[in-house]
């Protein structure tokens, strides 16, 4: 018997090497059914096809084969509700345990807030102890920080930006966004008129008293993207693309982050090095003062203005 | 403060610079101004090691003129050194490798953005890499998953869009996880560097004070990182995304974003909380457990597959988990055997996803490795490098994976009988099921088959691919014989950090 089975198998491998079946095949056959046809898709199928061929033969989906695809997905809430809430009991259970918001016991209020309340300051003669420490004492983590929201609008733009591949999807991209915008809507227009300028002038204000006042170029940035999409949405593309296009967003973003990179990168060689930077940090108050932190603050405004704007285009149109 | 110790900086400083200069060149010159910038970075990342190596210590290197505990730093041993120099050679080859897959698969509107994420890819490894601070690991933590999910879905298929935004949800919840931990652990002890808050976290547990968030903080950032490196059962988004992406992004991602996210596991074990803390909280044991299961289902899962590139992408969860195992098992021993099984597996995995896509092609494009009988001779080198890849991943002699596996191994040696019963087991039974698909795949790519004929297609391929192939098998072979010193340099660094 046990002699039978082996030949069995040698004769199974051989007829492997020679015809090209599969050994596995025959034990496999069922729990898989892993189909060619999934393999052999059209690679240009739409992302919802994928998703059905995935749950088809998805990991759980194969492994819950014969059930009902209903079935399936009460299963799967179920499950979902059960790790949120062992999830939610087991912080819940951690924040009894935890130190009280704000005692005078606890680690956090150690020595750090002091160093940073006494020091700012003289340092780097930031009246706003924020933006002091988070653009020189941890200018790097900021410094990625801003990167991250670089990366970001450039996946955006990979994903959503018409390659002009087909001319007519380029050509149609423009009837359509001037379809749906509104058409010359006068209470938005009239109020996009008067706030506009006010909303930028703000942002502008908010981003050069960064080391001053709370704010800085993050606030501020988001303050002059935003404007700038209330100004887009109010009057269109033929009016903001005089001034806001491809080459301007390139052009903005990329010499901010390469200021930003260089004097930063400047600040931390020198600091490391001990040598002496030159860069002072002037009256306190004044508003050129700080040193580096006004012109990094422009620099992260201009990067995140530019973020946001450049999101808004894509996700509406798909260009600038 | 000699020269060379500025190294890290700019090596993270350089990719950021090139990032930006990428996106406003065209196409064509900002793929060569990437190809450059990430030659000169394996020079400088060499450059450091064989520094550190004379210099025989490890440095601290503080980014504001206060330094610690106010300000970010950077530090760098000769581990840090060596994954570092592993990362960048690594997508050195890959970008090679795939130089002519890029160009095709991407759209030439898109090419200096994808140069663009490869760049901020490349200083999020590194900052990764040589980070001494906690939040600085999460920001570059960032950037690294955006980053990937632009190669993923850059040659925007419906299937690899799908896959980008399945990769995304799991890997954001991976990153709220890791940042959850960070916040519990900063509220406990007020620090964010590495050397303060281990010090702060022995004091807590000193006093016994805050035990269980403390622990469980180490826990979230455990089980952040496994979400995000795909250990077993958080691994559904990886074979998609492994699959559908261009060759090059492939590896890379199989190869250095999954294994950048471990090394700063490694560094937060060793040098922030401490092996200790790791071990009396008990993540150790749940790593334990995940790495087990999925070294075995991911190897299961991977016999099962018959799509070629999908039964590598579930060979990587099953390696991802002899990494956790490694880390899991606490001791420096096994740390160092989960980086070096970091090297090895990268080097293997990298070089199996580039020359499957060319015996793929060869193929007429079918991807089911049952049409790939005869692809060995079709296409020579890249059966070579296949078979090379296989053999080092099932861990053969004198190729790299059969020395991690025996590292790993010795360091479980240390463990209770049965926990070091239980890995040994596993152990074997993966080497089997490896075995079992790679040696299947290995010998379809050497058979006859009726469709193609068994000659050359081209007399040469394409010099970049030609010089990356080679370059990793060299890599491989190397990983294999001269294990022992680099096992001793790993070991060394663990010394130095901890």
């Amino acid at each position: 018997m046990k002699k039978s089975n082996g030949r069995d198998s040698l004769e199974r491998f051989r007829k492997w090497l020679d015809e090209g079946s599969d050994p596995l095949d025959m034990e496999m056959e069922d729990a898989l059914s892993e189909p060619e046809e999934i393999c052999s898709r059209d690679a240009e199928e739409p992302a919802w096809a994928a998703s059905d061929a995935q749950f088809e033969h998805g990991t759980l989906g194969n492994r819950l084969k014969g059930m009902s695809r209903r079935a399936y997905y009460v299963y799967y809430s179920f499950l979902a509700v059960l790790v949120c809430a062992g999830l939610i009991s087991v912080l819940l259970y951690a924040t009894l345990h935890m130190p009280k918001f704000g005692g005078a016991d606890t680690l956090v209020d150690s020595d750090l807030t002091a160093f940073y309340v006494e020091n700012t300051l003289k340092d780097t003669g930031a009246q706003n102890v924020v933006t002091g420490i988070i653009l020189n004492y941890r200018g790097f983590d900021t410094l990625g920080e801003s990167h991250v929201l670089f990366s970001a609008v450039c996946t955006v733009l990979l994903m959503l930006r018409l390659t002009g591949n087909d001319e007519r999807e380029l050509l149609q991209a423009e009837p359509d966004d001037r379809h749906f915008e509104p058409k010359n809507d006068v209470i938005l227009q009239t109020t996009a008129r008067i706030v506009t300028p006010s909303i930028l002038l703000f942002g502008i204000y908010v981003i050069l008293n960064g080391h001053l006042s709370p704010g800085g170029g993050f606030s501020g940035g988001a303050i002059i993207g935003a404007g700038l999409i209330l100004y887009l949405s109010a009057f269109g593309y033929r009016k903001t693309e005089r001034f806001m296009n491809a080459t301007v967003f390139k052009a903005v973003s990329a010499s901010a982050l390469m200021f930003y990179t260089l004097s930063k990168g400047y600040h931390f060689i020198t600091a490391c090095n001990d040598i002496p930077s030159g860069i002072g940090t002037g009256t306190p108050g004044n508003i050129l003062s700080g040193g580096l932190l006004l012109p990094l603050n422009i620099a992260v405004g201009c990067v995140v203005a530019m973020t946001m704007y450049a999101m808004y285009t894509m996700f509406r149109k798909g260009d600038f | 403060m000699a020269l060379w110790m500025n190294i890290p900086l700019v090596l993270i400083l350089m990719c950021l610079l090139s990032s930006a200069i990428c996106s406003i060149l065209p196409g064509k010159a900002a793929r060569i101004w990437m190809l450059s910038a990430i030659s000169v970075q394996v020079a400088l990342s060499l450059t450091l090691l064989l520094s550190l190596i004379s210099y025989g210590g490890s440095f601290v290197y503080k980014l504001s003129e206060v330094g610690a505990p106010y300000g970010n730093e950077l530090s760098a041993s000769v581990l840090e050194a060596m994954v570092g120099l592993t990362f960048t050679s690594i997508m050195l080859l890959s970008v090679l490798g795939g130089w002519r897959k890029i160009k095709a698969d991407v759209h030439p509107r898109r090419m200096s953005l994808y140069c663009v994420m490869v760049m901020l890819l490349l200083a999020a490894l590194n900052a990764l890499t040589y980070t001494n601070d906690l939040f600085t690991g999460y920001v570059f933590i960032e950037i690294a998953t955006i980053s990937a999910c632009a190669l993923i879905l850059v040659n925007n298929k419906g299937r690899s869009l799908f896959a980008a935004t399945r990769y995304m949800l799991m890997n954001l919840l991976g990153s709220g996880l890791f940042l959850l931990g960070l916040i519990l652990l900063y509220c406990l002890t007020g620090q964010l560097l590495f050397p303060q808050l281990k010090q702060a976290v022995a004091q807590l547990r000193g006093e016994n004070l805050y035990i269980v968030p403390l622990y469980l903080s180490l826990l979230l950032m455990a089980l952040g990182i496994g979400i995000k490196s795909a250990l077993y059962p958080f691994h559904t988004w990886l074979p998609n995304a492994y699959a559908n992406a261009t060759p090059a992004s492939s590896a890379m991602l199989s190869s250095l974003i999954s294994k950048a996210y471990i090394v700063l596991l490694i560094k937060i074990v060793f040098k922030a909380a401490g092996p200790d803390a790791f071990l009396a909280g008990g993540v150790d044991d749940v790593l334990f457990v995940f790495s087990l299961i999925g070294i075995i289902m991911g190897s299961v899962d991977a016999l099962r597959e018959h799509n070629l590139r999908r039964m590598i992408s579930y060979s990587s969860v099953a390696q991802i988990g002899y990494i956790f195992l490694g880390v899991s098992l606490g001791s420096k021993a096994g740390a160092a055997a989960a980086v070096f099984h970091i090297m090895a597996h990268s080097a293997a995995k990298a070089m199996l996803f580039l020359c499957s896509d060319r015996l793929v092609e060869v193929s007429g494009g079918s991807e089911a490795y049952r049409d790939l009988r005869g692809s060995g001779f079709r296409a020579p080198l890249a059966g070579l490098a296949f078979m090379v890849g296989a053999f080092s991943i099932v861990g053969v002699p004198f190729l790299g994976g059969f020395s991690s596996k025996l590292y790993l191994a010795t360091a479980s040696l240390s463990l209770t009988t049965w926990k070091m019963l239980t890995l040994l087991l596993v152990l074997a039974a993966s080497t089997l099921l490896n075995v079992m698909y790679f040696l299947r795949t290995v010998l379809t790519l050497y058979r006859k088959g009726e469709r193609f004929p068994l000659t050359p297609v081209d007399k040469r391929p394409h010099p970049t691919f030609a010089i990356s192939m080679a370059a990793f098998i060299a890599l491989n072979l190397l990983l294999g014989v001269a294990a022992y010193p680099i096992m001793t340099l790993i070991t060394q660094g663990f010394q130095m950090i901890s």
